[in-house]
């Protein structure tokens, strides 16, 4: 039996063809409209509410809840400051990725730290002798991503909390409309947006107070299906489909760096020791064999391929997911991990694992692509992550 | 003269004019574009007429935008961004309706609901338009050449042309032949059943032109709605964020960025020819700025009958502009909202608010109100094209109020008796009576009225008749008989003066090709 989240109630009134997915044991809405089109738009455009629930969280308190967290991930959590939200992958002693989420300080001992995987045994694992209590707090909580350039608008309705001042990857305890809650302004879309965490007793009336609120500035729910798309714009990995956890890879070669997925900025070697730290010294110091970029698919490159068969460009309708071979002079020197269309970029798009030396910006490589069922090879040019980084994200 | 010298000047700051700029400033040519009015856009402008409320005052939604231009100069980077404008919903007399929806299969649903028989056509006549639109389409992108000439590259153009409808095959080519000849109606009559669903479609094809569902040459029109489709991925079709004006100023931007100069409320007063050549530009303010190509992106009575000296010009080109039909058919109303419509055969709240709402419920209601127009009248129960932009982008109106876009067809030009405020204000009353029998609540919900007819918008934008594609869509002149046979390549006779705008081949709509076009023949030429 997959779980429904707390938002369950409201979410599934709205999707109208049933299409649901798997998050985690969780069934959550692909899209609620049949064409996620517009779901999508709305995240460039107004606003799009997306249930993230499914999210794992963690709450980590005690004296040394900062020591644990600093030696598990790769940022320098004692910098961490009440308020403050960090990014951050965290690896096994190889220096490989295990997972990647955020930390967020909520007063001087207590973390939330959320994941993509559980991650209780690794916590606990790391915990030992330390005087710290870690609780799964996954279900206890709710969780909305509101994201666009007119979710602060949106927010400051139902909000005391004066949300121009809130910077970017922080987060203020506050109310919408009385109920308690937790906004940090992060996400998942490259754009100006929030989350907000609250307690899954009170997320019914949270939605409905959002719903109200947006009504005037186009809120629109959205699903994964759009999430994906911005997520592929904003150049943001994913886990199981941009890279395997190196605790389920079951060979060397499907872990992952932080260099080798571009989470370099994301890596301190200054900081005390932490898990996986020799591993990236070692690897910073000799470059790695890997790197994650974005392509840009030349369109014109499509139409000709397609010509031949007398055919415009068929590009898939969602973001796809499949591992694609890439190339260079006819020579397979990656692949890419996951891509799209853009419809805000009008461009055709992929995130993309390149051998060294083929990931400098500007390189020209050509990705696979099938062409009335022939595998072809359509021009690309390697270019930096993100695609698409507005002002607006972080103004 | 001043001292500043430039390569090139633009005259009009109306999209086709904005790529042409850019064109040129991208090919390294110092450019200067020039605009009379205070902002950008021609008739692809957006204007805060009532505070806080942002019309697209005349064009109101992007299509066909050339994907090639998208791209060569970067208009998603400078603000290019067209929302999903998902469904089309057409009330119908007996208090039905008919809804095209975003998803394929509710559309066949719905109409199922109207005619079994007509789903399946529909899916036949997408293929064969489909088909069509692949052949026809390339025309878009080329220079017409002269089918009369021998020239080598006139040839070559026929020889391409030739195959591209050579590719069709026997039965498709007859499909487009009479594609050709054949009223919209007619055609369309071969294929359905449904009269809402005919009139719906058949709306495509008189859209800018005084012509009915019923005149032969309607049909054609109703290829350029599927050549979009075919740049499916490019959504090249929608509603742009902010308005029309975002894509002018998106395209603006692009110029800039690329090296133009643009100054706004600067109009030209006539250009300046020596010996059969262009030397430059006079301002209605007496200012004079020389260069030695100066391409005019006004309509074509503009460019050879105000600009320059009728005299100057061989006596067939006079002529022919001379008959080159404007005679614009249609109007606008922009409406202020208070709320939203709410339509007795859709009630409440809906995604059919988000579309386009077509005030077309069935043949012989188009060819009635193009019956009124034939003798000089607006049409009594006129077609309309309907969105509420703020329901697609709430950046256009404050929140929880709306505005509301009204495409009218037909308001002629040649009204008898001419147009006067009266008249105006008794053509916008036609349209909210008309609307309102089907959105009874639409009156009271009225905050502010903008009514423009086709004397409205050639005072405003310059477009002669107000024409909306700069010169009547008909056969007669498309293609290399756009605007007069033998200067539809964007030449003039008078050497270093240039055609850029909609009144060439391949004609309106926020398509930018003609711009395009004319900039690689300047480039060529020059």
């Amino acid at each position: 039996m997959l779980k429904t989240t707390p938002f369950h109630p409201r979410t599934s009134t709205l999707i109208r063809a049933q299409t649901w997915r798997r998050w985690s044991g969780y069934q959550v809405a692909s899209s609620y409209d049949p064409i996620h089109d517009r779901e999508y738009a709305s995240v460039r455009n107004s606003a799009a509410l997306f249930d993230v629930s499914p999210l794992w969280k963690y709450l980590v308190t005690g004296p040394d809840a900062a020591r644990l967290l600093d030696r598990i991930v790769t940022r320098d959590v004692t910098k961490c400051q009440v308020g403050q939200v960090l990014y951050t992958p965290w690896c096994d002693s190889g220096g490989k990725v295990i997972d990647d989420g955020t930390i967020a300080r909520l007063d001087e001992g207590t973390f939330r730290l959320t994941s993509a995987e559980p991650n209780l045994r690794w916590l606990a694992m790391n915990a030992v002798g330390m005087s710290v209590q870690v609780e799964d707090v996954s279900e206890r909580m709710g969780a909305l991503a509101l994201q666009g350039p007119l979710s602060r608008a949106i927010l400051q309705q139902v909000s005391p909390a004066d949300l121009a001042a809130l910077k970017y990857f922080r987060l203020t305890q506050t109310t919408i409309r009385d109920i308690p809650v937790t906004i940090s302004r992060t996400g998942y879309t490259g754009d100006l947006g929030y989350e907000i965490w609250v307690d899954s007793a009170r997320a019914v009336p949270l939605w409905d107070a959002l719903m109200e609120a947006g009504n005037g500035y186009g809120i629109t729910p959205a699903g994964i299906w759009a999430l994906d798309v911005a997520r592929i714009e904003a150049g943001l990995v994913m886990l199981d489909v941009d890279y395997h956890s190196a605790h389920h890879a079951l060979i060397e070669d499907q872990k992952s760096s932080p260099f080798e997925l571009s989470l370099g900025w994301t890596v301190s070697l200054t900081k005390g020791a932490y898990n996986g730290r020799r591993a990236l010294a070692a690897e910073k110091a000799r470059g790695s064999v890997w790197g994650f970029v974005g392509l840009d698919v030349d369109w014109e490159s499509l139409e000709r391929l397609h010509a031949v068969h007398h055919l415009p460009p068929q590009l898939p309708t969602v973001a796809w997911r499949q591992s694609t071979p890439v190339y260079r002079n006819g020579k397979q020197i990656g692949y890419a991990s996951s891509g799209c269309w853009s419809p805000l970029l009008k461009k055709y798009l992929a995130l993309a694992h390149l051998q060294a030396p083929h990931f400098a910006p500007g390189t020209q490589v050509a990705m696979e692509v099938t062409v009335e069922h022939q595998r072809k090879q359509a021009d690309a040019v390697v270019g930096k992550l993100p695609f698409f980084d507005p002002d607006r994200k972080r103004a | 003269m001043t001292a500043k010298r430039y390569d090139a000047i633009v005259i009009g700051g109306g999209h086709n004019g904005l790529v042409t700029a850019a064109y040129l400033a991208r090919a390294g040519r110092k450019t200067l574009v020039l605009e009379k009015r205070d902002l950008l856009g021609g008739a692809a402008v957006t204007e805060e007429v009532f505070p806080g409320f942002k019309y697209s005052v005349f064009s109101y939604v992007v299509s066909l935008l050339r994907p090639e231009i998208i791209r060569d100069l970067e208009l998603p980077k400078h603000g290019l961004q067209i929302l999903p404008l998902e469904s089309t919903v057409t009330p119908m007399e007996n208090g039905d309706y008919l809804g095209s929806w975003a998803d394929p299969d509710e559309s066949r649903r719905e109409l199922m609901r109207h005619s079994p028989r007509d789903v399946e056509a529909i899916a036949q006549f997408g293929r064969l338009m489909h088909h069509m639109a692949m052949a026809v389409r390339p025309i878009l992108g080329m220079v017409p050449p002269d089918p009369t000439s021998l020239a080598p590259s006139d040839l070559a153009g026929m020889l391409k042309l030739g195959g591209h409808f050579r590719s069709l095959g026997a039965e498709r080519f007859h499909a487009l032949y009479k594609l050709m000849t054949m009223s919209s109606a007619d055609y369309l009559d071969e294929w359905f059943e449904f009269d809402t669903l005919k009139a719906t479609k058949s709306a495509s094809g008189i859209i800018g032109t005084f012509l009915g569902p019923r005149s032969p040459g309607t049909a054609y029109v109703l290829l350029h709605h599927y050549m979009g489709e075919i740049d499916g991925a490019f959504r090249a079709w929608g509603f742009q964020k902010g308005g029309t004006g975002g894509i002018s100023e998106a395209i603006g931007n692009a110029a800039r960025a690329l090296g133009a100069e643009i100054r706004t409320g600067a109009a030209v007063e006539q250009v300046l020819v020596k010996d059969g050549r262009v030397t430059g530009v006079a301002l209605a303010s007496g200012e004079e700025i020389a260069a030695p190509i100066v391409a005019s992106g006004l309509d074509p009575r503009q460019t050879f009958m105000r600009l320059v000296d009728p005299k100057q010009l061989p006596a067939d080109l006079v002529e022919g502009v001379a008959r080159f039909k404007f005679r614009g058919s249609s109007g606008k109303v922009n409406l202020a909202l208070s709320g939203l419509p709410d339509l007795t055969c859709l009630p409440g709240v809906g995604p059919h608010l988000r579309g386009a709402i077509s005030m077309s419920p069935s043949v012989d209601y188009l060819e009635r109100a193009y019956d009124d127009a034939k003798y000089g009248n607006f049409s009594q129960h006129p077609y309309m094209d309907i969105v509420i932009p703020s329901m697609i982008d709430p950046d256009m109106a404050p929140p929880g109020k709306h505005v509301m876009s009204i495409f009218v067809q037909y308001a002629p030009y040649n009204l008898t008796g001419g147009w006067t405020d009266a008249k105006r204000e008794a053509f916008g009353d036609a349209v909210v009576d008309t609307l309102a029998q089907r959105a009874p609540n639409l009156k009271s919900l009225i905050l502010h009225r903008q009514v423009m007819t086709p004397a409205d918008v050639e005072r405003i934008t310059g477009l002669s008749e107000g024409n909306i594609f700069g010169g009547e869509l008909a056969l007669n002149q498309l293609f290399f008989l756009r605007p007069v046979p033998e200067w539809a390549k964007y030449r003039t006779p008078i050497r270093g003066y240039w055609q850029c705008g909609a009144g060439t081949h391949p004609g309106g709509g926020i398509m930018g090709a003609t711009g395009r076009l004319a900039a690689l023949e300047i480039l060529k030429g020059a």
